[in-house]
């Protein structure tokens, strides 16, 4: 079963030098079970994803084409509250900055109450319930933490809290945008493990941004590669990662100092610079910095399949 | 050679607390350490262990409570701010945050011009000498006009980089240079340095959480917790065979790209303990998975053997596997 599609999606911003081509004919599942982790540089278009599919684009960005649909119903063209109707059971998220993600000036129990606003439970019924969401994420001494405040916690511990307000309601899809970004190696592995047993207790999807490699190759079934707005290729983490079939993946993974076995000084680097979104090329979006352009990548280049999930958008995906 | 910076014995103190209930958090608890022309020194270790603490205090931006630091021979700590400034022209900060660290009321070319300003010089070319240290960074000239928010976070983090070089230091101190960074782009930063420290002799501090970038890096790696070094050695040593056991579990921790590989991960257990109550004996018998008879009581010295040195009771031998335990997820 497929939880989430997206299929053509593309969106425009309008801005004073004219419209921005953010995300171009964006596709890609998330099915049942499966944790999808899409990977990029900064200004790839991931938060633009997000942002559309949780119907939080900023006022001058629309989605101008395409569909997503979350299962089986669409969520574009949906009314801001009938897309609070689905958030908490159908789709939770948890951001990037777990400070961000929490009212400093009310204590964490006071929040937790506050998003059941739906369930016409009981308080002490709901206190039950922040407890149990509380436990799950291993917050030690769950109880004490009901009556602080945010600024009390450190990092890790609020990014656990904010992870627990989010699955609190069983998802069917939960939505994780870098949340292992600001944290420690040490709390960042903690952080993946933790992830992968809510996934499994709950029985969620799960999407996960993150401009992390290691942290997708561990946690994610599945990958998303993302370069100036447009899904370049995607596939099993397994094969993405051990035959990338698109140039830009290849040059990825190569620039990740973990891949270097030898010791070396002189990091490989991806040489020019991100296309002009303003002014989006109409052939290849990568071609300005690919090793391997030809004539060819002039015009846009075909989505190929190069087995049953393994997708990559390159004229000459799987030969180079 | 002698040592650019040499430290010793370091601490840190802060106070806490109100009036009636005062208490003294010991931020770093007596480091030593020495760096040398043309070397690159790395500091590890999780946040709110002391690494931003040390180096700024071995800055002189951060008063000390014990110790020395001593800076191209000066001893600077202690020593008055006017004295101590001809000595900054010689050692520069890239601090944390690439766009905070940035006045965004200054246009790019005054940013990297004030370094000059500050301290007098160049008054007839500052303006070539600005075109001249971006370019250096990878900057062409109209970016003197921009203003901080009009900068990807790449290209704040090169500005950083400009003027931290500007006056031709011997010391660049860099807190999380590439923190927040794209693969691509934390390469193009770590080569503009690595080329500069070549080229100019120039001596690097790096703080980082990001073990890969340390072991293709860094010469000199230090561990540290709690705000003592743990352990402290060449990199390519500790490494392949960490004595320390918190050493050898930060380095099973990093995550890898590659979705085969084998995770012998060692799990600490319990979180960090606070700074307020530090343990017993050794520090990180609460967390260690080897934790053995004396660890809870007595605490270990930092001892020497060949070129590294490490505080552990039961140091590890090469390749040690974490023992195996029941793991409760209450």
């Amino acid at each position: 079963m497929t939880v989430l599609a997206v299929s053509d999606l593309n969106v425009h911003f309008t801005t004073g030098a004219g419209e921005l081509h953010a995300l171009r004919d964006v596709s890609f599942d998330v099915s049942e079970n499966r944790v999808v982790g899409v990977v990029g540089e900064s200004g790839c278009g991931k938060s633009t994803l997000i942002n559309a599919i949780l119907n939080l684009l900023a006022d001058n960005g629309r989605i101008s084409s395409g569909s997503i649909e979350f299962s089986g119903q669409e969520l574009t063209g949906l009314s801001r509250r009938q897309m609070r109707e689905l958030r908490g059971p159908g789709i939770a998220t948890v951001f990037q900055d777990p400070m961000g993600a929490l009212n400093p000036v009310l204590p964490i129990g006071r929040q937790m109450r506050n998003i059941q606003y739906r369930s016409g439970q009981a308080k002490s019924e709901k206190d039950m319930r922040s407890l149990e969401a509380l436990k799950r994420v291993r917050l030690p001494d769950p109880e004490a933490v009901l009556a602080r405040y945010p600024h009390e916690f450190s990092g890790g511990m609020k990014q656990r809290i904010a992870i627990a307000m989010a699955v609190m309601m069983e998802p069917d899809l939960l939505i994780a945008d870098e949340p292992t970004t600001a944290l420690d190696a040490t709390l960042e592995v903690a952080m993946i493990e933790l992830l992968k047993d809510l996934q499994r207790q709950i029985g969620c999807s799960v999407l996960f941004i993150s401009h992390h490699l290691g942290v997708v190759a561990e946690l994610c079934d599945d990958v998303v590669v993302m370069y100036a707005g447009e899904v370049v290729e995607r596939g099993s983490t397994r094969e993405v990662f051990k035959n990338p079939g698109h140039p830009y993946s290849l040059k990825l993974l190569e620039c990740d100092p973990a891949r270097q076995t030898a010791r070396r000084r002189d990091l490989p680097t991806i040489p020019g610079e991100l296309p002009d979104l303003n002014h989006r090329p109409t052939g290849c979006i990568f071609a300005p910095r690919c090793p391997h352009r030809g004539k060819e990548c002039a015009d846009a280049p075909p989505d190929r399949q190069l087995d049953e999930s393994h997708i990559v958008r390159c004229i000459r995906a799987g030969a180079v | 050679m002698n040592p650019i910076l040499e430290v010793r014995d370091l601490a840190v103190t802060f106070r806490t607390g109100s009036m009636l209930n005062r208490s003294d958090i010991l931020a770093v608890a007596g480091v030593s350490f020495a760096v040398h022309p043309g070397e690159t020194f790395a500091l590890v270790g999780e946040s709110g262990s002391g690494k931003t603490t040390l180096a700024r205090a071995a800055n002189g931006l951060q008063e000390i409570s014990n110790g020395s630091v001593r800076f191209d021979g000066y001893r600077i700590d202690g020593m008055p701010a006017r004295e101590r400034k001809p000595l900054r022209r010689d050692m520069s900060m890239m601090f944390q945050d690439p766009v905070g660290s940035l006045s965004p009321r200054m246009r790019v070319g005054d940013l990297v011009a004030e370094p000059f300003r500050i301290h007098g010089l160049g008054a007839g070319s500052i303006r070539e000498e600005t075109v001249r240290l971006l370019s250096l960074v990878g900057l062409s000239a109209e970016f003197v006009h921009r203003y901080p928010h009009q900068l990807s976070g790449g290209q704040a983090r090169r500005v950083g980089v400009a003027r931290a070089i500007a006056l031709s230091p011997k010391l660049i101190i860099a807190d999380e240079p590439t923190a927040g960074l794209d693969v691509s782009v934390q390469g193009e930063v770590l080569n503009l340095l690595n080329d500069l420290r070549e080229r100019l002799k120039l001596a690097i501090i790096i703080i980082t959480h990001n073990l890969h970038v340390v072991r293709h890096v860094a010469d000199q790696v230090a561990v540290m917790y709690l705000g003592r070094f743990v352990e402290i050695g060449p990199t390519g040593k500790i490494f392949s065979a960490p004595a320390h056991p918190y050493t050898a579990s930060l380095l099973s921790a990093n995550p890898e790209p590659d979705p085969d590989k084998p995770r012998n991960r060692i799990s600490l257990s319990a979180e960090v303990p606070s700074l307020l109550a530090r343990p017993s004996g050794c520090e990180f018998h609460t967390r260690c998975p080897w934790v053995g008879g004396k660890c809870g009581s007595q605490p270990p010295d930092l001892r020497q053997q060949d070129d590294r040195r490490f505080s552990c009771h039961y140091p590890l031998a090469p390749g040690a596997q974490a023992p195996v335990k029941e793991v409760s997820h209450g």
